[in-house]
């Protein structure tokens, strides 16, 4: 069973197409694995009928020679994904009961290329967070340390979690603030955060509609471009969704970047920044320069104001979206004696305390008198962030940076809350101006934990930012299995 | 003191002095369109609650509005036919309220930048004048669905079919100073709607509502404070509801009191209005722009496009139809105030007498329709049948009492003139020898009143043409018979 664990998904896909294994065997060591591995929390939801049926679909598929691209491919769907007839909850108790009756674009373009639908992923409660910590259900844990529970970061924790400690091939994610590449970071794996409008918003659980955007969380880079290829891709019921054909990004994984040059932002190596981070992030800058790019100073000189600007821009878009959470269609609902009072109490019991914050925040920052100071200046600054990257993007083709200021972090050690939204200061600025990022895993810090660097390419370069973090990837080395990952 | 019969409409005569009436008008027009603004459920009316609902109309999660193209168009349209500056970039934003019949929590409609500017509008009063009405802006929206009180004695119901409907709001500037003028100014918005299809103007269906702002003043001071009437549905209460809120207004202002920004509602029972909810209470609806839709961006040449489209509008119809016709422009404003009105018309006014036409229609058609309860579309009469009386009028072929006995059998048979005067043998006698025949009858049966006549007594001419006419059962041609009887006479 154990090897079967070990194959990446292209590798995986290679064994498939060429009928080594059968996709019902390899989704049943996933479902042996995720029960092996259970104590994570990683899973909401297990599937197991369903994924056993769709695998054996698959196999047909495979013999008779009309395989998709994912074809057999065991995955897991962070919990925003609305899976017709799977229980979605977005990690909250006021959706503790929600059957969708519909299926997210991103997640139907992966049935449609053949993947395996193994179970729902635990996140933080409606995204908002960075530690997994916020879910209705309780922690995921960091399968890095066996004697330590270290967050696995979130809000994409559990598909983080998952991927690392092998109890799915790959997992989706949302990205709004950084929310696929903290995690992916923290749980040493691949996390991509497409260009804003790359993939359709349409059936996935909305936090901030300017800023939400899906991805992939995989073992490699090759993995998050094959599951890319299938997610993205214009969508009418989605506004925001970009009418580009995107490439097939696997014809960009050997390209190589020589002659290419690679920004290194002075605004991203500021106080407070672990040692092991500096010093990995200096080794990359090293491996690139050695494969041939040019290495060219940066400045984002708006960069300090981005946290402040996403922390007004994601609670204001927030606390109106989540205003259809009253109770009065589906999902939980208290009954009382007037509307109001069942709204107080169906609301007050459903979210918890993160989405309440946030939900107060951007409520505020709505309000009359304050909007132009606070919502209309956040907007400014978003430009201005925007209009920085603009700017640097005519002097180079990539941006390297850190993805998270410190690695894990040890659960339960009671943060507040500022402290935690610090967690997204290098993610935050490329999710204010919708441009595509990739964390890969370097190395490892002193306590065995995960480093991950990110790179940030123009929009709509997804190709681009393949080859580069393919490159990276290949120099680095990191091969590393986390201590907790079924075996 | 209290004499009111010379104060001008719009006027209060208080103790302090006469007071003036300031009126702005919200008018909420529900697009013609069969899909909802943002989602493809059916905008139709009087489906069982909760059959035309969307994912997206009932805000599950994940789901994402799309603009319906066919409502931008129409609200262009009504754009370009109020003679408003139409906006070629225009944001949809979040108004933000919660109410069990709000499933998103939010309404989508556009706030700082909506899709038409200013404008303006000329309305036609009863006394044959016109004003112009300026227009502050029209902007998309949502409306919202519907909840029921009175189904159950402790739950409420909530009817979703009208979620997510476009409707157009359409917001007049302060310019309106009598109720008789707020409620000309819905006629003529109204008139224009229907010409270009935009809204069918229903106010029973609820497919017209208006909100009417009213504050008073003494002449020449500034703007005093203003009340808000909700959700009107004719144009009778709009009427009524301005006239009694300005009296209310002016009575608290009298007795020294100040007049409370705030929501009312007319109670059609009482024929008053009432608080709904004070300024303190309002909303804060906290805008913003709503980031699942991109701002909406159209070119110069789509709306040229549409412009050129445009069908011809009641005013210009008017000026045609006074030229082209002759008739009056009081009786062209009448006929222009619907387009099916208008259509019928030209119908059956095409190649006869434009003034005949417009009179038999305003006076005796619609007089017939009101008396037996019927909508103009249900008229047993058609354009053609009525042109061809107007013919047998013209031509002589019956006269014009003939005419309306005529006429109310075509509102009884809906048989054609010619048939009913055929059948019933009305055709008028305009022969020289049938008409003597009938004179000499006359004069042979009235031997003393001819002498009495020949001797001086003029006036009994008319009696003679009578009795030729009662002879000849109305069918005696009356211009042949004063020729002859003059010549008989002589």
């Amino acid at each position: 069973m154990s090897e079967l664990l070990d194959f990446n998904l292209v590798e995986a896909s290679e064994a498939l197409k060429n009928k080594k294994i059968s996709s019902l065997e390899l989704t049943k060591a996933y479902l042996k694995s995720i029960s092996d591995t259970s104590s994570l929390g990683a899973y909401l939801e297990i599937v197991e009928n369903k994924a056993i049926s769709m695998a054996k679909e698959s196999d047909k598929k495979l013999i008779d020679g009309t395989a998709r691209p994912l074809e057999g491919i065991p995955i897991g769907i962070k919990d925003m994904f609305c899976t017709k007839d799977i229980k979605t909850t977005a990690s909250s108790k006021i959706l503790e009961n929600f059957v969708p009756t519909y299926e997210s674009t991103v997640t139907q373009n992966l049935w449609n290329d053949g993947a395996v639908i193994l179970g729902k992923l635990s996140c933080d409660e409606f995204a908002m967070g960075s530690s997994n910590e916020t879910a209705a259900k309780g922690n995921v844990i960091n399968p890095w340390l066996k004697n330590k529970k270290m967050s696995p970061g979130g809000s994409s924790g559990g598909s983080a979690a998952a991927v690392a400690a092998r109890s799915a091939l790959a997992a989706t994610g949302t990205d709004t603030g950084g929310s696929i590449r903290q995690p992916a970071a923290f749980c040493g794996i691949t996390g991509l955060k497409p260009t804003y409008g790359r993939c359709s918003r349409w059936g996935i659980v909305a936090f901030s509609s300017s800023l939400d955007q899906a991805g992939p969380l995989t073992r490699t880079v090759s993995d998050a471009a094959l599951m890319l290829n299938s997610m993205a891709g214009y969508d009418q019921k989605d506004s925001t969704s970009a009418n580009l054909k995107m490439p097939d990004l696997m014809d960009y994984l050997d390209k190589g970047i020589k002659g290419k040059k690679i920004g290194i932002p002075k605004e991203y190596t500021q106080d407070g920044i672990s040692e092991d981070i500096v010093k990995f992030y200096e080794k990359s800058i090293d491996l690139l320069k050695d494969e041939g790019a040019e290495i060219i100073p940066v400045s984002l000189p708006h960069t300090k104001y981005a946290l402040p600007a996403y922390y007004i821009i994601a609670p204001a878009e927030a606390s109106s979206n989540l205003a259809r959470y009253d109770g009065v269609r589906y999902g939980a609902r208290q009954e009382a004696s007037s509307l109001d009072e069942m709204y107080e109490l169906t609301r007050g019991n459903g979210f918890g305390d993160e989405v309440k914050r946030r939900i107060m925040i951007g409520t505020y920052v709505l309000s009359s008198g304050y909007y132009d100071a606070y919502y209309l200046k956040a907007q400014k600054v978003r430009r201005l962030i925007k209009e920085d990257f603009e700017n640097v993007y005519k002097q180079v083709d990539y941006i390297l940076t850190p993805s998270t200021p410190t690695t894990s972090f040890e659960l339960g050690k009671k943060q507040d809350p500022l402290t935690m939204y610090l967690n997204d200061i290098f993610t935050v600025p490329a999710s204010l101006a919708g441009l595509p990022g990739i964390s890969l895993p370097v190395g490892l810090d002193k306590s065995g934990l995960p480093i991950g660097i990110q790179l940030i390419a123009n929009s709509f370069d997804e190709p681009g930012l393949i080859s580069t973090a393919r490159v990276l990837e290949m120099s680095a080395g990191f091969n590393f299995i986390a201590d907790g990952a079924a075996k | 003191m209290n004499d009111t019969s010379n104060l001008k409409p719009g006027h209060i005569q208080g103790e302090t002095g006469i007071w003036e009436m300031v009126i702005g008008l919200e008018i909420h027009a529900q697009i013609s369109s069969k899909s909802k603004l943002f989602s493809g459920a059916s905008a139709s009316f009087g489906s069982e609650a909760n059959r035309n609902v969307s994912l997206v109309d009932a805000a599950m999660p994940g789901m994402l509005p799309v603009i319906n193209e066919f409502c931008v168009e129409q609200a262009v349209k009504t754009g370009l036919a109020l003679n408003a500056k139409i906006n070629n970039v225009s944001v949809f934003d979040r108004k933000n309220y919660f109410y069990a019949d709000l499933p998103q929590g939010y309404q989508i409609s556009q706030f700082t930048k909506p899709i038409v500017g200013e404008g303006e509008i000329i309305v036609d009063l009863d006394d044959g004048e016109q004003t112009t009405i300026g227009i502050e802006r029209l902007h998309l929206e949502q409306d919202a669905g519907k909840s029921l009180h009175d189904q159950h004695p402790t739950k409420s119901y909530i009817d979703l079919n009208r979620t997510g409907v476009a409707l157009m709001e359409i917001v007049s500037k302060p310019d309106i100073r009598s109720p008789q003028e707020a409620g000309a100014y819905v006629k003529k918005i109204r008139s224009i709607l229907r010409y270009i299809g935009a809204c069918d103007g229903n106010m029973e269906e609820g497919s017209l509502r208006a909100d009417c702002n009213v504050s008073v003043r003494k002449s020449g001071e500034e703007f005093g404070t203003r009340c808000e009437i909700k959700n009107l549905n004719s144009i009778r209460f709009i009427i009524q509801a301005i006239q009694s809120e300005a009296e209310r207004q002016v009575d608290i202002l009298e007795e020294g009191g100040t007049i409370d920004q705030e929501t009312r509602l007319f109670d059609t029972s009482t024929g008053e209005t009432r608080s709904m909810r004070s300024k303190e209470d309002a909303h804060d609806y906290r805008y913003f722009p709503d980031p699942d839709l991109l701002p909406l961006e159209f070119s110069e040449s789509w709306v040229q496009d549409i412009k050129e489209k445009l069908p011809e509008l009641p005013d210009s119809l008017k000026k045609r139809l006074v030229k082209d016709f002759g008739i009056t422009s009081y009786d062209a404003s009448i006929l222009v105030e619907e387009k099916d009105y208008v259509d019928f018309y030209q119908q059956a006014a095409n190649g006869r007498d434009g003034k005949l036409t417009a009179n038999w229609m305003i006076t005796e058609l619609f007089g017939a329709l009101k008396k037996d309860n019927l909508s103009f579309s249900e008229s047993p009469i058609t354009s053609e049948n009525l042109g061809e009386l107007i013919s047998l009028i013209s031509n002589g072929t019956i006269s014009g009492k003939i005419a309306k006995e005529v006429f109310s059998e075509m509102m009884k048979s809906k048989k054609s003139p010619s048939e009913i005067v055929k059948e019933k043998g009305l055709e008028q006698v305009s022969d020289d020898t049938e008409i003597l025949k009938l004179i000499d009858q006359v004069i042979s049966d009235n031997q003393d009143k001819v002498n009495e006549y020949l001797s001086g007594k003029d006036k009994l001419f008319g009696f003679f043409v009578g009795q030729v006419m009662k002879l000849s059962q109305g069918k005696a041609n009356p211009g042949v018979v004063n020729k002859l009887l003059k010549e008989k006479l002589k």
